[in-house]
Protein backbone atom coordinates (compact mmCIF):
# COMPACT_ATOMS: atom_id res chain seq x y z
CA UNK A 1 0.00 0.00 0.00
CA UNK A 2 1.56 3.57 -0.70
CA UNK A 3 -0.19 6.69 0.27
CA UNK A 4 -1.12 9.92 -1.85
CA UNK A 5 -2.25 13.13 -0.96
CA UNK A 6 -4.32 15.20 -3.64
CA UNK A 7 -4.43 18.90 -2.81
CA UNK A 8 -6.58 21.02 -5.21
CA UNK A 9 -8.10 24.69 -5.22
CA UNK A 10 -12.03 24.96 -6.03
CA UNK A 11 -13.22 28.50 -7.41
CA UNK A 12 -14.60 30.64 -4.90
CA UNK A 13 -17.26 31.70 -7.08
CA UNK A 14 -19.65 28.35 -6.74
CA UNK A 15 -21.99 28.11 -4.34
CA UNK A 16 -21.42 25.98 -0.99
CA UNK A 17 -23.31 22.79 -2.17
CA UNK A 18 -21.33 23.24 -5.59
CA UNK A 19 -18.00 23.23 -4.10
CA UNK A 20 -19.55 20.37 -1.97
CA UNK A 21 -20.15 18.17 -5.02
CA UNK A 22 -16.68 19.42 -6.53
CA UNK A 23 -15.62 17.89 -4.28
CA UNK A 24 -16.77 14.77 -3.08
CA UNK A 25 -16.89 14.13 -7.34
CA UNK A 26 -13.04 13.67 -7.01
CA UNK A 27 -13.83 11.41 -3.76
CA UNK A 28 -16.09 9.16 -5.11
CA UNK A 29 -13.97 8.81 -8.35
CA UNK A 30 -11.06 7.93 -6.29
CA UNK A 31 -13.08 5.23 -4.04
CA UNK A 32 -14.46 3.74 -7.46
CA UNK A 33 -10.46 3.00 -8.45
CA UNK A 34 -10.56 1.04 -4.95
CA UNK A 35 -8.50 3.65 -3.29
CA UNK A 36 -9.20 3.86 0.52
CA UNK A 37 -9.23 7.48 1.83
CA UNK A 38 -7.42 7.98 4.75
CA UNK A 39 -8.85 11.60 5.36
CA UNK A 40 -10.72 14.39 3.91
CA UNK A 41 -8.87 17.74 5.04
CA UNK A 42 -11.16 20.75 4.11
CA UNK A 43 -8.35 23.92 4.64
CA UNK A 44 -11.37 26.03 2.89
CA UNK A 45 -11.12 29.73 1.97
CA UNK A 46 -7.61 30.98 1.68
CA UNK A 47 -6.09 34.12 -0.21
CA UNK A 48 -4.16 33.05 -3.50
CA UNK A 49 -0.21 34.40 -2.95
CA UNK A 50 -0.49 35.40 -6.62
CA UNK A 51 -4.16 35.40 -8.89
CA UNK A 52 -4.60 32.17 -10.76
CA UNK A 53 -7.45 32.61 -13.54
CA UNK A 54 -7.91 36.35 -11.96
CA UNK A 55 -9.18 35.06 -8.74
CA UNK A 56 -8.20 36.12 -5.42
CA UNK A 57 -9.23 33.42 -3.56
CA UNK A 58 -9.97 29.93 -3.83
CA UNK A 59 -11.29 26.75 -1.69
CA UNK A 60 -8.53 24.38 -0.41
CA UNK A 61 -9.07 20.69 0.03
CA UNK A 62 -6.68 18.23 0.74
CA UNK A 63 -7.62 14.26 0.38
CA UNK A 64 -5.53 11.56 1.75
CA UNK A 65 -5.56 8.19 0.13
CA UNK A 66 -3.87 5.18 0.12
CA UNK A 67 -3.82 2.85 -2.77
CA UNK A 68 -1.46 -0.36 -4.35
CA UNK A 69 -0.35 1.29 -7.32
CA UNK A 70 -0.92 4.67 -8.64
CA UNK A 71 -1.57 4.08 -12.32
CA UNK A 72 -5.14 5.29 -11.99
CA UNK A 73 -4.32 8.71 -10.77
CA UNK A 74 -3.34 9.87 -14.47
CA UNK A 75 -6.75 9.61 -14.76
CA UNK A 76 -8.40 11.48 -12.08
CA UNK A 77 -5.44 14.34 -12.44
CA UNK A 78 -6.72 14.43 -15.92
CA UNK A 79 -9.78 14.83 -14.89
CA UNK A 80 -9.11 17.73 -12.63
CA UNK A 81 -7.31 19.55 -15.27
CA UNK A 82 -10.00 19.34 -17.47
CA UNK A 83 -12.26 20.81 -14.78
CA UNK A 84 -12.91 24.76 -15.05
CA UNK A 85 -14.25 24.55 -11.24
CA UNK A 86 -10.76 23.36 -10.14
CA UNK A 87 -7.97 26.40 -10.24
CA UNK A 88 -5.02 23.66 -9.47
CA UNK A 89 -3.98 20.50 -8.14
CA UNK A 90 -1.11 19.03 -6.73
CA UNK A 91 -0.72 15.09 -6.28
CA UNK A 92 2.08 13.91 -3.54
CA UNK A 93 2.88 10.53 -3.18
CA UNK A 94 4.04 9.88 0.99
CA UNK A 95 6.65 8.41 2.05
CA UNK A 96 6.24 6.77 5.68
CA UNK A 97 7.12 10.21 7.27
CA UNK A 98 4.44 12.22 5.56
CA UNK A 99 1.92 9.25 6.21
CA UNK A 100 3.16 9.37 10.06
CA UNK A 101 2.92 13.34 10.02
CA UNK A 102 -0.21 13.71 8.82
CA UNK A 103 -1.53 11.29 11.22
CA UNK A 104 -0.20 12.90 14.03
CA UNK A 105 -1.34 16.13 13.25
CA UNK A 106 -4.83 14.52 12.72
CA UNK A 107 -4.30 13.72 16.03
CA UNK A 108 -3.50 17.02 16.99
CA UNK A 109 0.17 15.77 18.22
CA UNK A 110 1.76 17.56 16.02
CA UNK A 111 0.08 20.59 15.36
CA UNK A 112 0.17 21.69 18.96
CA UNK A 113 3.94 21.46 19.80
CA UNK A 114 5.44 21.95 16.88
CA UNK A 115 3.72 25.43 16.13
CA UNK A 116 5.08 26.76 19.83
CA UNK A 117 8.15 25.88 18.59
CA UNK A 118 7.60 27.17 15.06
CA UNK A 119 5.78 29.99 15.20
CA UNK A 120 8.44 32.56 17.49
CA UNK A 121 11.25 31.96 15.57
CA UNK A 122 10.52 34.22 12.81
CA UNK A 123 9.79 36.59 15.36
CA UNK A 124 12.25 36.50 17.46
CA UNK A 125 15.24 37.30 15.26
CA UNK A 126 14.16 41.33 14.60
CA UNK A 127 13.74 41.48 18.15
CA UNK A 128 16.59 39.57 19.88
CA UNK A 129 18.73 42.30 21.16
CA UNK A 130 15.82 43.71 23.45
CA UNK A 131 13.84 40.99 24.49
CA UNK A 132 13.42 40.72 28.19
CA UNK A 133 9.74 39.21 28.48
CA UNK A 134 8.23 36.32 26.79
CA UNK A 135 4.73 37.73 27.19
CA UNK A 136 3.83 37.35 23.33
CA UNK A 137 4.35 34.28 22.89
CA UNK A 138 0.47 32.41 23.51
CA UNK A 139 -1.06 35.11 21.70
CA UNK A 140 0.75 34.28 18.14
CA UNK A 141 -0.74 30.65 17.94
CA UNK A 142 -4.75 32.30 18.51
CA UNK A 143 -4.16 34.88 16.19
CA UNK A 144 -2.83 32.32 13.42
CA UNK A 145 -5.59 30.21 13.94
CA UNK A 146 -8.37 33.30 14.07
CA UNK A 147 -7.48 34.30 10.80
CA UNK A 148 -7.45 31.12 9.00
CA UNK A 149 -11.09 30.17 10.26
CA UNK A 150 -12.10 33.94 9.82
CA UNK A 151 -13.18 33.43 6.60
CA UNK A 152 -14.72 30.04 6.36
CA UNK A 153 -18.05 31.09 7.41
CA UNK A 154 -18.28 33.49 4.14
CA UNK A 155 -18.24 30.79 1.74
CA UNK B 1 39.16 50.16 41.12
CA UNK B 2 36.30 49.86 38.68
CA UNK B 3 34.50 47.17 38.73
CA UNK B 4 33.24 45.16 35.66
CA UNK B 5 29.99 47.01 35.59
CA UNK B 6 31.87 50.25 35.03
CA UNK B 7 32.88 49.61 32.05
CA UNK B 8 31.48 50.62 29.21
CA UNK B 9 31.43 49.12 25.62
CA UNK B 10 30.49 51.12 22.73
CA UNK B 11 28.91 48.01 21.22
CA UNK B 12 27.15 45.09 22.76
CA UNK B 13 30.61 42.87 23.73
CA UNK B 14 28.27 39.62 23.09
CA UNK B 15 27.20 40.40 19.42
CA UNK B 16 30.49 39.32 18.03
CA UNK B 17 30.36 35.78 19.63
CA UNK B 18 28.26 34.76 17.09
CA UNK B 19 26.77 30.99 17.91
CA UNK B 20 27.02 27.93 16.22
CA UNK B 21 24.65 27.09 13.32
CA UNK B 22 22.36 23.64 13.62
CA UNK B 23 20.02 22.16 11.08
CA UNK B 24 16.56 22.29 13.36
CA UNK B 25 15.75 18.99 11.57
CA UNK B 26 18.11 17.17 12.71
CA UNK B 27 18.33 18.83 16.01
CA UNK B 28 14.50 18.65 16.65
CA UNK B 29 13.60 15.16 14.75
CA UNK B 30 11.22 16.73 11.70
CA UNK B 31 11.49 13.90 9.53
CA UNK B 32 8.65 15.75 7.09
CA UNK B 33 8.02 19.09 5.67
CA UNK B 34 4.53 20.18 4.77
CA UNK B 35 3.84 21.92 1.96
CA UNK B 36 1.03 23.64 3.14
CA UNK B 37 2.34 24.84 6.56
CA UNK B 38 2.51 28.47 5.30
CA UNK B 39 4.27 29.91 8.64
CA UNK B 40 6.76 27.17 8.98
CA UNK B 41 8.32 27.50 4.92
CA UNK B 42 8.51 31.52 5.76
CA UNK B 43 11.23 31.19 7.73
CA UNK B 44 13.40 29.41 4.88
CA UNK B 45 12.60 32.06 2.55
CA UNK B 46 13.80 36.20 2.02
CA UNK B 47 12.02 39.01 1.66
CA UNK B 48 11.25 38.67 -2.09
CA UNK B 49 9.98 35.06 -1.62
CA UNK B 50 13.06 33.66 -2.63
CA UNK B 51 14.73 30.52 -0.72
CA UNK B 52 17.39 31.17 1.90
CA UNK B 53 20.89 29.72 1.52
CA UNK B 54 22.19 26.65 3.38
CA UNK B 55 24.97 29.33 4.35
CA UNK B 56 22.21 30.93 6.25
CA UNK B 57 19.38 28.76 7.99
CA UNK B 58 22.43 26.09 8.73
CA UNK B 59 20.14 22.98 7.58
CA UNK B 60 21.94 20.17 6.20
CA UNK B 61 22.01 18.83 2.75
CA UNK B 62 19.19 16.25 2.92
CA UNK B 63 16.60 18.88 4.35
CA UNK B 64 17.69 21.97 2.50
CA UNK B 65 16.66 19.65 -0.43
CA UNK B 66 13.08 18.62 1.04
CA UNK B 67 12.69 22.46 2.08
CA UNK B 68 13.45 23.40 -1.32
CA UNK B 69 10.75 20.92 -2.74
CA UNK B 70 8.11 21.77 -0.29
CA UNK B 71 8.75 25.50 -1.50
CA UNK B 72 8.15 24.80 -4.98
CA UNK B 73 4.86 22.83 -4.06
CA UNK B 74 3.57 25.71 -2.14
CA UNK B 75 3.95 28.05 -5.05
CA UNK B 76 2.59 25.74 -7.02
CA UNK B 77 -0.67 25.66 -4.75
CA UNK B 78 -0.88 29.50 -4.43
CA UNK B 79 0.04 28.77 -0.63
CA UNK B 80 3.63 31.08 -1.19
CA UNK B 81 4.33 33.43 -3.71
CA UNK B 82 6.77 33.20 -6.92
CA UNK B 83 8.30 36.91 -6.96
CA UNK B 84 7.16 39.55 -4.05
CA UNK B 85 7.83 42.58 -2.15
CA UNK B 86 8.31 42.78 1.42
CA UNK B 87 6.61 39.60 2.55
CA UNK B 88 7.38 40.11 5.69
Amino acid sequence: MRNYEVTFIVDPILSGDDVKGTAQKYVDMLTAEKAGIVHINEIGLRQLAYPINKRQSGIYYCVEFEAVDGAFIGKVELALRRDEKILRYLTVSLDKFGAKYNADKRAGKIGVTKKKERKPEPEQRPERPARPERAPRPERPERTEAKVAEPVPVV
Amino acid sequence: MASKDDIKFLSNPSLGQNRKKYCRFQKFGIKYIDYKDENFLLQFINEQGKLLPRRITGNSLKYQRKVSVAVKRARHLAILPFVADLMK
